[in-house]
């Protein structure tokens, strides 16, 4: 019984992890119909620029913002000089840009930091918080995992439901001409979009990095995991992607846990192609018919 | 007619050709604030042209647009609202993932900041202005009597309250011209006598372009009437100068009898 408990902490930690990749991945596909193959890149690059910043001595938490900060200009720069040109092409286009950004941020960070593997420091303890006289799977870190992307859920869901750039991100991703007619700047709202897409990609990147090796393709298995995440959730849903990162992350550590880690990418795969034979629109789509 | 007084929208020998075919042919006319100014004539007159022209999503070929003095050159469709032009858009246009409340203050665009920098480091304020956005929805659709549907999504909605809800949205803007695109198609007879009585109860607030074809909301609603036929003014004046002229008869009734109660909805 505590091999399960542990298993299903770890599964938490870590489907959290794979929801704010998720809800990057979710921001982005609601506004502009656009899967971003280079979420964990951009997170990755991210990532890298706080292992450097820490290297200069500055400390974990002004790397930490630092991450961020450079997640929201990484986003929107990306939106702007490469998103922007194929946005009313064939979606395809699209896809491709954002597999050749993948591949070229990937290239540039091996290029600037090689491709070691490294170390990446955690914000808080990752030993075994004890409870009663027993260690449990779960640590500081964990604790700090949680309540990040508890955080980052809230506040995305305060800023869609209670604030006007919320109202007029939401009109531009559900009716981008009727919000246009009506005078919202439409194409700033879909950079932003990326923006914030990128600051979640960057606090996933922050928070994978202590517990893998970290390298420039640390984050590609996340991707996987939280494009299954984001599928189950029904790719246009926030609530969704987080709860579909929960799912994933739970299977996935009953997987690894019982039948071995080795199988854990080929139960993301299983999950995804029932899902998608099942139920293709995720669980939590709105009930429109949308192109995926 | 065509007086260029400076609270009105002003178009001035307006000329739209599609290939061959002439759409509109020196059309001017004017709509000022506090009065309605309703545009008819029978199917083809070149009235849904003439309302696209005046939004931005038709480029006339000949002639001026202007609004309260100022050359309005060729503006695209979003200039509107800053401008202080609000419209109700064709097929109703709400946003269908959006409740009813949240459709109409989306329609305040052109009071709310947008900027990138603001957007970001403004969300306090944002938030501030949600909630009087908000207040303000409601308060709109408790005038045009459908408060009781403002936090259902829109496409549950009868058709009639529909258009409520589009109407409340262009209001919400506070804007000092309205223009309404047949705003009475698909309403029952009631609705549209409550419509009539409404848009009167505007005009003490703003001006109205109405195009419309029917003719007895027009007639009863409008202070002044163009008739558009074949693209060109046949006709304008106060309702019963435009009801006694032999050419808007001939217009309307020329090969074919119609009813007063106007033709098959839209």
């Amino acid at each position: 019984m505590r091999l399960f408990w542990n298993i299903t902490l770890g599964g938490v930690s870590e489907g959290l992890i794979f929801a704010s990749v998720a809800l990057g991945l979710v921001l982005i596909f609601r506004a502009t119909n656009i899967i971003n193959f280079a979420q964990g890149a951009m997170a990755m690059l991210t990532t890298f620029i706080a292992f450097s910043v820490l290297g200069k001595g500055v400390g974990y938490w002004p790397a930490f913002v630092v991450a961020l900060a450079c997640g929201l200009v990484l986003g929107g720069v990306v939106q702007l000089v490469l998103i922007r040109p194929v946005q009313n092409k064939p979606p395809l286009n699209a896809v491709i840009v954002t597999f050749g950004l993948l591949i070229l941020l990937e290239g540039l960070a091996g290029a600037i930091w090689g491709n070691s593997n490294r170390g990446f420091p955690a914000a808080f303890s990752q030993s075994g918080l004890v409870v009663g006289h027993t260690s449990i799977a779960f640590s500081h870190f964990d604790v700090f995992i949680v309540v990040a992307v508890l955080a980052l859920v809230v506040l995305v869901a305060l800023l869609f439901r209670f604030t006007t750039l919320g109202l007029r991100m939401r009109a531009a991703a559900f009716a981008p001409e009727a919000a246009r007619l009506l005078g919202v700047r439409v194409s700033w709202l879909l950079t932003l979009g990326w923006s914030f897409a990128a600051v979640a990609g960057a606090l996933a990147g922050l928070l994978v990095a202590p517990t893998s090796v970290f390298s420039p393709t640390f984050m590609d298995l996340i991707l996987v995991y939280a494009f299954t995440a984001a599928v189950i959730g029904g790719l246009d849903s926030p609530l969704g992607a987080v709860i579909g990162g929960l799912v994933t992350g739970l299977a996935l550590a009953y997987v690894g846990g019982y039948l071995g880690g080795a199988l854990e990418p080929i139960g993301a795969l299983v999950m995804l192609i029932v899902v998608l034979m099942i139920r293709p629109e995720g669980l939590f789509a709105r009930p429109t018919a949308r192109r995926v | 007619m065509s007086d260029a007084s400076t609270d009105s929208l002003v178009l001035s020998d307006i000329g739209v050709t599609f290939g061959g075919l002439t759409a509109l042919d020196g059309v001017s006319l004017s709509a000022g604030s506090g009065e309605i100014v309703g545009v008819i004539g029978p199917n083809g007159a070149g009235k849904t042209t003439l309302f696209n022209v005046i939004c931005g999503f038709i480029r006339p070929d000949s002639g001026t647009i202007s609004y309260r003095g100022q050359a309005m050159g060729r503006h695209q469709p979003h200039v509107l609202a800053k401008l202080g032009i609000a419209r109700t858009l064709q097929g109703v246009g709400l946003v269908p993932g959006l409740n009813v409340v949240e459709n109409v203050m989306l329609g305040a665009q052109g009071k709310t900041r947008s900027g990138f920098a603001s957007a970001v480091f403004g969300l306090p304020r944002s938030s501030r202005e949600e909630m009087r956005l908000r207040a303000q929805a409601l308060e709109l659709l408790g005038e045009l009597e459908i408060a009781e549907h403002a936090w259902k999504m829109p496409t549950a909605l009868p058709y009639g309250v529909q258009k409520r809800v589009s109407l409340a949205r262009a209001l919400i803007a506070d804007p000092t011209l309205l223009l309404l695109d047949e705003p009475a198609s698909g309403l029952s007879s009631d609705d549209m006598a409550e419509l009539g009585q409404l848009l009167r109860r505007l005009r003490d607030r703003m001006g109205v372009l109405l195009v419309e074809h029917h003719m007895d909301l027009v007639m009863s609603t409008c202070d002044r009437i163009v008739v558009l036929n074949f693209g060109r003014v046949i006709a304008s004046g106060d309702p019963d100068v435009v009801r006694a002229d032999p050419e808007v008869t001939r217009a309307y009734l020329g090969e074919e009898v119609r009813t007063a109660e106007g033709g098959p909805g839209a």
